[in-house]
């Protein structure tokens, strides 16, 4: 039983699919025939491209000091598929001066799948990197004898000085992840890596540029093709004027040889970083080049751990350079005025007992800043936190916000990766920490004097000193200062400020400077200086006290507040004082006086790591 | 037996797979790599995979044909029972439960359903005095067979091998399910091409992809009623007015006074049915019916197409359509692959790279190299010569099953030979497309070269059976 008329609609069905096919070969026509755009997409064979790698931007101190520099370093590169297979290799291994066995490894490693994930042997890879400028010239005379070789001109950073390693950071080779997450990277591409040269990368870096070049079908480089006009130039990086002063920066480093601990130092009107001290410190040119990987493996085995940067990275207890802001807390609460007194026997007693040293008794606020009075802190946290008509919990999350706006508790936003947040705790900490039981003032009585829970960064320290030298605002603290053709961040020209009056600043900067004059900081007490200061012993689950102290001068007009914290060293007065004040010195004098010179060089010559008796954390 | 074997089918049949194993050698090349057989390559595997298909080819043709009516349903029933287990024993690989894994080798059963349902098919309409347009139940038969592996293998979430199966209604258009289905289906494919691709600019106010479907929709109404219709008085009135209310509103429109496009279009369209409505009642023909009914559906299929695209579709489809309108270039995301995949081919040229030599599919810049965008490798190596002449090829399997079918004697064999003639169809015209970047891309092979054993035995034993029953056809009652 057929039917006929449905017979007829095999025509339909035919012509249907013969129709499409006539539609897909007209598009192939028009894709592989008439236009070229694909063809000129597609990485032809008689094409190169070469990269050609901007200069990373240089870096100079605030006093215009070149700190930062470029030199050129040669990358053998060749493309696998291009390398003539009657290669004269000991020609050419002769000219790189190195021995056919380490030529043989050398492809070996840039064959192996796990160290060179990109491998293809149509695209340009790196056998060698950093020829020197010698090796260069030889190679470059005789390459047309190598076809499939080139050489790929880069730049490697100099340093002018060994300092200063934390700030500047170094570069490195991209990792796969980097190309991942940045498609501006190739493989064998170099990026920042720590400190200023990674945080500013995308500054530094510039933008890589390309020129086209035709090779013959041995590899042969025959010439730019069409005259260069498709190149593109590359642009170079923007070079960085940082804030730090180099000659302090370094005269600190001096001064923390033989010592574990950080100095920072701030200009309080701008929030510039003058110095970022981090000792045990290693010298930056140990990881440029060829002998970067070894190095790098022996600072992250080093027991003093040189990587870590101890002035934004170490959450140290603050102990009495903490004062301050208690003091300021309880004056805009209302806990206590200027002329407020509380008794000190020896030592805050009630209920417990918490130390202290000899000095007159009742006292008040400047005093007890310029005596260091552990008792009157106390009491003055105990009137705010056990308040009457509300909860400690209450009291206590307001303390927190002032402490917060005070910088402390949250990273404060340095330009530089991995800073610390310190550690302030909220009531929920308490809550938590004491399993829900009542607490009152006297479970915590210890952060009043800067021991307990709380943490603080030397940047977070040296950043109250700059807050208190304003009389009440602060810069988040920043170590570059000026980006050529860019501009820095906007949050560092935004001024912070607590909301504590000005008055009580006032209030606490001359206590600060009591202590100086005749506290616990008379070392500071500098000829022709102003200064005011606090000084700090730090209590410590790792051994000897920390010695700490912050200060900033001139008193009425002041240029430095600085932050000095020495691990394990003892008093306060004993390393923080002499190193501190020698930095205000140096920085506002320039040179130390006469009848310094003593001190300075007690400080240079001082090892704190050996007396300290304590095995590394 | 031996004599009847259509040779022609084996011939084409064995060059489509050499090719494949070729290409599938170029598309996997590397600089250091081992020979064609090697079977650490998936060259060598398809080769073993070709080989052992071979074998399972003449097994299938050394079996009765009458075993395949006979059993048609029980093979359908059986391999649908494998379907629903897949859904619940086959692991999850990049979303999809399609693989059953035995052992070394994965086996994906959606690939044989394809002849299984074919075999079904063909049993149905085999029936006595089976007439499809007798009943509405006959329909829903044939849709049921055709349904269910649809569903089974969309619930595995692979709706690429799933839509393969809705080719089959070629063969209900064949069999003798009106033409005007097949007409409707085109026309909603243009109209949502044309009225999503074309947004801007605006004309009479609506934007010029609609413009142009409502003008599509108005002339094919014309046109219905010139050459379906057949009425010539009634044509010429509509039209002679149509022109008319064109002129009218395009002077209006040159002096600056627009008229809104959709009010225009629907005032002469709703004019017209009306006018055909009342002039139908003189004549006898349902045909007017037929004819206003499709104008006024396309004109709600015009208006739902905006929100089906925009609240119905999933992002990553609405991302799919828009690049292969080129709407969109998105060339990191959805459209990277077509976008190297049309650079790999377009740097081709006329004769090609040469065998090995491409540098794009070498280098690794078109991902599913060896698999669903095999034909690339194919088209830069080749060049357009070497593309055309595949193309060729599956045009010419494709004609000769038509031919095939057409010789049949009973319904049986006919009906599977167009299943066959319509899945080529399908994998074909989506497969090529998707490389060439005509149509979305939905992952399924191109028959024959793409690497991978299921797909590979589904469409030999697909293509074996038919040429066992055809082989036997002169033996057949009629």
């Amino acid at each position: 039983m057929k039917d006929y008329t449905l017979n007829k609609r095999k025509y339909v069905i035919g012509g249907f699919i013969t129709l499409l096919v006539i539609i897909y070969i007209v598009r192939l026509f028009d894709l592989q025939v008439a236009d070229d755009r694909y063809k000129q997409n597609a990485m032809s064979n008689a094409f190169l491209r070469r990269v050609i790698y901007p200069a990373r931007g240089l870096m100079y101190d605030r006093n215009g000091r070149l700190l930062v520099f470029n030199q050129p370093a040669y990358d053998v590169m060749l493309i696998p598929k291009d390398v003539s297979k009657d290669l004269d290799t000991l020609a050419l291994c002769d000219v790189l001066g190195i021995t056919p066995d380490e030529y043989a490894r050398k492809w070996e490693e840039m064959k192996d799948p796990r160290r060179n994930p990109g491998y293809s042997s149509y695209t340009p890879q790196k056998l060698i990197s950093h020829l020197s400028q010698e090796d260069y010239g030889r190679l470059q005379e005789k390459l047309y004898l190598f076809p499939g070789f080139f050489v790929q001109k880069r730049t490697v950073r100099q340093y002018s000085s060994p300092a200063a390693a934390n700030i500047l950071g170094n570069i490195r080779e991209v990792s796969a992840k980097d190309v991942e997450k940045d498609d501006y990277y190739r493989a064998g591409d170099y990026t920042g890596d720590l400190g200023i040269e990674k945080s500013y990368e995308t500054d530094l870096r510039g933008k890589k540029g390309v020129e086209i070049l035709m090779k013959d079908a041995h590899g042969r480089i025959k010439g730019r093709y069409e005259n260069g006009i498709h190149d593109e130039a590359p642009i170079s990086g923007r070079n960085l004027t940082l804030s730090i002063d180099m000659d302090l920066q370094e005269y600190g480093e001096r001064l923390m040889a033989g010592k574990i601990g950080a100095i920072v130092a701030i200009e309080p009107k701008t929030g510039e970083v003058l110095c970022l001290v981090t000792s045990p410190n290693y010298d930056p040119s140990l990881l440029v080049g060829k002998q970067r990987g070894r190095n790098y493996a022996e600072l992250v085995r080093n027991p003093y751990k040189p990587l870590y940067d101890r002035a934004i990275q170490g959450a140290y207890p603050p102990g009495s350079t903490f004062k301050p802001t208690q003091g300021l807390i309880f004056l805009q609460e209302g806990v206590v005025t200027t002329s407020t007194v509380y008794p000190c026997y020896r030592g805050y007693v009630n209920g417990l007992r918490v130390g202290c040293h000899a000095h007159g008794s009742p006292i008040a606020l400047k005093p007890a800043l310029g005596t260091s009075c552990n008792a009157y802190f106390c009491w003055g946290l105990k009137n705010m936190i056990d308040k009457r008509g509300t909860t400690a919990s209450k009291q206590f999350e307001k303390w927190k916000n002032y402490m917060v706006e005070m910088g402390y508790g949250y990273k404060l936003g340095i330009d530089l990766p991995s800073e610390s947040r310190g550690f302030i705790p909220n009531s929920e900490f308490y809550s938590k920490s004491f399993r829900g039981a009542h607490w009152s003032a006297n479970s915590i009585i210890s952060i009043a004097i800067g021991q307990g829970e709380v943490l603080a960064t030397p940047l977070q320290i040296a950043n109250l000193c700059a807050t208190i030298a304003n009389r009440g605002y602060f810069y988040t603290p920043h170590v570059v200062k000026e980006v050529k053709g860019g501009a820095i961040d906007s949050i560092y020209s935004v001024r912070h400020k607590p909301s504590i009056k000005k008055e009580y600043y006032q209030d606490v900067a001359e206590g600060m400077r009591m202590a100086v004059l005749g506290g616990t900081c008379r070392g500071a007490n500098l000829p022709g200086i102003e200064v005011a200061g606090k000084t700090g012993t730090a209590q410590n689950p790792h051994g000897r006290d920390h010695s700490a102290f912050m200060g900033f001068a001139p008193y009425d007009d002041p240029k430095i507040a600085v932050a000095v914290y020495v691990e394990n060293a003892g008093f306060g007065a004993t390393y923080g004082v002499p190193i501190g004040s020698l930095i205000i010195e140096k920085y506002l004098n320039r040179e130390i006086s006469p009848a310094r010179l003593y001190l300075e060089e007690r400080m240079l010559n001082s090892n704190t790591i050996i007396s300290s008796g304590v095995k590394k954390h | 037996m031996f004599k009847s074997l259509d040779w022609m089918t084996i011939l084409l049949y064995v060059l489509l797979v050499g090719a494949g194993i070729i290409s599938i050698y170029a598309a996997s090349y590397d600089f250091d790599n081992a020979g064609i057989f090697d079977f650490n390559e998936f060259s060598g595997k398809q080769f073993a995979w070709a080989g052992l298909g071979l074998l399972l080819g003449g097994a299938v043709l050394l079996l009765d044909y009458r075993l395949y009516e006979a059993y048609a349903y029980p093979i359908y029933g059986f391999v649908i029972l494998v379907l629903i287990l897949t859904i619940f024993i086959a692991p999850d690989i990049k979303g999809s439960r399609s693989w059953i894994v035995l052992g070394p080798v994965s086996l994906q059963p959606a690939e044989f359903g394809k002849f299984a349902t074919a075999l079904a098919l063909a049993k149905l309409f085999d029936s006595y005095n089976f007439n499809l347009n007798q009943k509405l139940s006959n329909y829903f038969r044939a849709l049921t067979i055709i349904f269910v592996p649809i569903i089974l293998i969309l619930l595995q979430k692979e709706t690429g091998s799933a839509l393969v199966y809705l080719s089959l209604i070629f063969v209900l258009y064949r069999e003798g399910m009106s033409g005007l289905v097949l007409f409707s289906m085109l026309c909603a494919v243009v109209y949502f091409v044309v009225a999503v691709k074309f947004a801007d600019p605006l004309i009479l106010g609506i934007p010029l992809g609609e413009f142009t479907v409502l003008l599509i929709i108005t002339l094919i109404f014309c046109a219905m009623l010139v050459f379906y219709c057949r009425d010539i008085i009634i044509a010429r009135n509509v039209i002679g007015a149509y022109a008319a209310a064109g002129v009218v509103v395009t002077v209006l429109a040159l002096c600056g006074i627009e008229v809104n496009g959709v009010i225009f279009f629907l005032s002469i369209l709703g004019a017209g049915i009306l006018y055909v409505a009342i002039a139908m009642f003189r004549h006898r023909i349902g045909k007017f019916l037929i004819t206003i009914g499709f104008a006024a559906m396309s004109v709600m299929f015009l208006f739902s197409v905006n929100y089906v695209f925009n609240n119905i579709l999933q992002p990553h489809q609405r991302q799919r359509i828009k690049v292969t309108l080129g709407i969109v270039e998105d060339l990191r995301g959805a459209g990277y692959n077509v976008n190297q995949s049309k650079i790999a081919i377009g740097s081709g040229g006329v004769a090609g790279k040469g065998f090995l030599n491409g540098t794009q599919t070498k280098l690794k810049y078109v991902p599913e190299q060896h698999t669903d965008f095999i034909f690339c490798t194919i088209g830069e190596e080749e060049g357009f010569i070497g593309a055309t002449a595949v193309l060729v090829l599956f045009l010419a399997l494709i004609l000769r099953l038509v031919h095939i079918a057409e010789r049949q004697r009973t319904p049986f064999g006919r009906v599977y030979a167009y299943c066959v003639v319509s899945y080529l169809i399908f994998h074909l015209s989506i497969n090529i497309g998707m490389v060439i970047g005509l149509c979305p891309v939905i992952g399924i092979p191109l028959p024959f070269f793409s690497y991978g054993g299921s797909s590979l035995w589904g469409f030999t034993i697909l293509l074996f059976i038919l040429l066992r029953i055809d082989a036997s056809r002169k033996e057949r009652r009629d």
